[in-house]
């Protein structure tokens, strides 16, 4: 999975990268075309909209990530807020080693 | 040999008296408390003969055993077994000890016949597990152990005031289903609620875990909510209310999962959004939806444990988990790696991981009962959890941009852990007639049909393409070194300031009033010295007090 003997790992390379989403997006596409092939139950008339998981899928994350971004404007603080020394001792080792 | 009907949480209490001695490899014979209390409780399953323990004229019935207990039973020694393993390598004894206490107090709950048994197993719990918090030994993580059993104690006093009300109510303690009706029911309904993390009742969750220790943290993810799940779905099965609180709590933490930093804490988080999915489950109380539940509850102890204890071997070699300060671990932490890949696709429910057939039975049994916004509000959440847990934590920890951290594998015993844990992940993924037999109601369901396949993949793979889109254009919002705001603000800022705004204007009196009083007493103090002479000085000082004492009379005459 990685190259113990150099400091460059299998991710690092942007071609692997590539591949990596090529082969990612031609997945969601053909997701996307067996829900159209392949019959489904029906349960409630939203699921007649044809790739409604998709669609609900990516806009409930994308909506997800925009409220949470909008929430840090409200409810960030430093990290030290409630207690003085955290984030000083960021590296200390752990006790039960 | 076998000592039968033996109480299960015996055998871990003895064992944690012999845990101090233990010491170096002796240390691998605390593995024999889950495999012996294992094998004892399947002998014994079949004749649930039970053990009372007489206590002046009240009987408290220490065994209860059913498919529901034997299932949380079975789970809770696996975990233990798991938690075990785990912690082979930690050399303080503190945590040995109190993890087996605290296994033990959830599996006498569990087994517990009875309302009183039960509580006193609940405050067990609360006590035991928080030092699984205090051994991390940091100051602050000393204060929200404190924090935290503060809250937990708090749970089991109004769960032990419902139920003397209840037991003068209806002259019984049985642990039966009690329903929403009346004072006490209420009181016992918030108590589990406390410990299940309703929604505004959650921050000791999300404060304590990420600072108990690596091996604490596995500990209390496995027990302590999973016990009041266990013990909702005995006396509140079918609550409509409960519909709602899981919907609500399977919604509202992954928003501050997205923006959390410390990676622990975002497991906290979704920790809250998967108890959402049994609690909804236990709601609706079909016997499709509380199989749901219940199946839900014993993948999530293992998955989510599994997570923990990836995280965990990463704080045990960086000394920290924040996603500000990780990424690039792959490179000298491939199998830990893997592992976390592993508990992150059995969380998101990916198909033939174990997360799938069970979050699916919740799912199918709120379509069956109509429930069409609740469930569009799971499916959310599960997009959401996928978001979170099953990227957020891998990417930004093990890939992401090379932080420059080259720590070392985790310690053999810790792969060992996590082995055993993905493999069961996979092992009910791909055969759940093996969980599904264990399961305690009548019921046929099979997850692997075409549309709950194609549908869930579907949701999972664009969730995906989401991050990917919003990574690509820049959106997604950094880790920033940062701590978010919740609940926990009124109890950890408004209160102690507006106390603390108390005490200094009480203070600020006080000294005020013992300003004037002095004031007044060298007055006294500055006549009497020097002494004076003369009859009449005398005389009139006397008059002075006299007049004083006649005055006093008077005012206190026309008050009163």
């Amino acid at each position: 999975m990685s190259h113990q003997h150099e400091d460059k790992g299998l991710f690092d390379d942007p071609r692997v990268v590539t591949w990596i989403l090529r082969v990612f997006y031609v997945i969601c596409a053909a997701l996307v075309l067996a829900d159209f092939i392949v019959h489904r139950h029906i349960y409630t008339s939203l699921e007649k909209i044809p790739a409604f998981y998709a669609i609900y899928g990516f806009v409930a994350c994308v909506l997800l990530v925009f409220a949470a971004k909008g929430l840090r404007n409200i409810l960030m603080r430093k990290e030290d807020y409630y207690d003085p020394e955290v984030g000083q001792n960021l590296k200390t080792k752990e006790d039960d080693q | 040999m076998w000592i039968t009907n033996l109480p299960p949480f015996v055998v871990f209490f003895v064992f944690a008296l012999f845990a101090p001695v233990l010491k170096g490899r002796l240390r691998v014979l605390l593995l024999l408390a889950p495999v012996w209390g294992g094998l004892n409780l399947a002998m014994t399953a079949a004749d649930s003969g039970g053990v009372t323990w007489q206590f002046t004229d009240l009987i408290l019935d220490l065994y209860y055993i059913d498919r529901l207990s034997l299932l949380f039973g079975y789970l809770f020694h696996i975990a233990a077994f798991i938690a075990l393993i785990y912690s082979l390598h930690v050399k303080d004894s503190v945590q040995q000890v109190s993890g087996l206490l605290y296994a033990g107090s959830a599996l006498g709950a569990v087994f517990a016949g009875d309302m009183l048994t039960v509580f006193i197993f609940w405050e067990l719990l609360a006590v035991t597990s928080a030092f699984l918090i205090w051994a991390r030994r940091t100051p602050e993580a000393i204060r929200a152990a404190n924090r935290y059993v503060v809250i937990q104690v708090l749970s089991g006093v109004l769960m032990l005031t419902g139920v003397i009300m209840l037991y003068q109510q209806t002259g019984t303690l049985r642990l039966a289903y009690i329903g929403l009706e009346g004072t006490a029911a209420w009181l016992i309904f918030i108590a589990l609620g406390i410990k299940c993390a309703f929604p505004f009742f959650h921050t000791w969750l999300t404060d304590a875990y990420p600072l108990a220790t690596p091996t604490g943290t596995l500990y209390l993810s496995a027990f302590t909510t999973k016990v009041a799940i266990y013990l909702l779905a005995r006396t509140f099965p079918g609550e409509p209310l409960l519909i709602y609180i899981g919907a609500a709590m399977t919604c509202f933490p992954i928003f501050y999962a997205v923006i959390e930093n410390d990676l622990r804490k975002v497991l906290a988080y979704s920790l809250i959004n998967q108890l959402g999915f049994m609690v909804c489950g236990i709601g609706v109380g079909t016997a499709l939806a509380l199989n749901g539940a219940v199946a839900h509850a014993f993948n999530d102890v293992i998955f989510k444990g599994l997570l923990f204890m990836t995280m965990g071997a990463v704080l045990t070699r960086v000394g920290h988990v924040n996603g500000s300060d990780l990424g690039g671990l792959y490179k000298t932490m491939p199998r830990t790696t893997v592992f976390c890949l592993i508990g992150a696709a059995s969380i998101s429910a990916f198909p033939l991981f174990s997360g799938f057939v069970s979050k699916s039975m919740v799912m199918a049994a709120l379509l069956e009962q109509e429930q069409i916004i609740v469930w569009l509000m799971l499916l959310f959440a599960s997009a959401g959890v996928f978001h979170h847990a099953g990227i957020k934590i891998p990417f930004f920890a093990f890939f992401a941009h090379d932080s420059g951290l080259r720590p070392k594998e985790a310690p053999l015993n810790m792969q060992l852990a996590m082995a055993i844990g993905a493999t069961l992940c996979i092992l009910i993924g791909v055969h759940p007639e093996w969980l599904y037999s264990l399961l305690p109601w009548e019921n046929d369901y099979s997850p692997y049909d075409m549309t709950h396949t194609l549908t869930q993949l579907q949701i999972l793979f664009f969730s995906a393409l989401a991050f990917v889109w919003l990574n690509k254009q820049g959106l997604y919002p950094p880790e920033l070194r940062s701590v978010n705001l919740d609940v926990e603000w009124l109890y950890r800022r408004l209160l102690p300031s507006s106390g603390r705004r108390m005490v200094n204007s009480l203070v600020s009196a006080r000294s005020s009033f013992r300003r004037n009083a002095r004031i007044i007493a060298d007055q006294f103090a500055r006549r009497s010295t020097p002494m004076p002479t003369g009859t009449v000085t005398i005389l009139t000082r006397r008059m002075a007090w006299v007049f004083i004492a006649l005055m006093l009379l008077v005012v206190g005459s026309l008050v009163l």
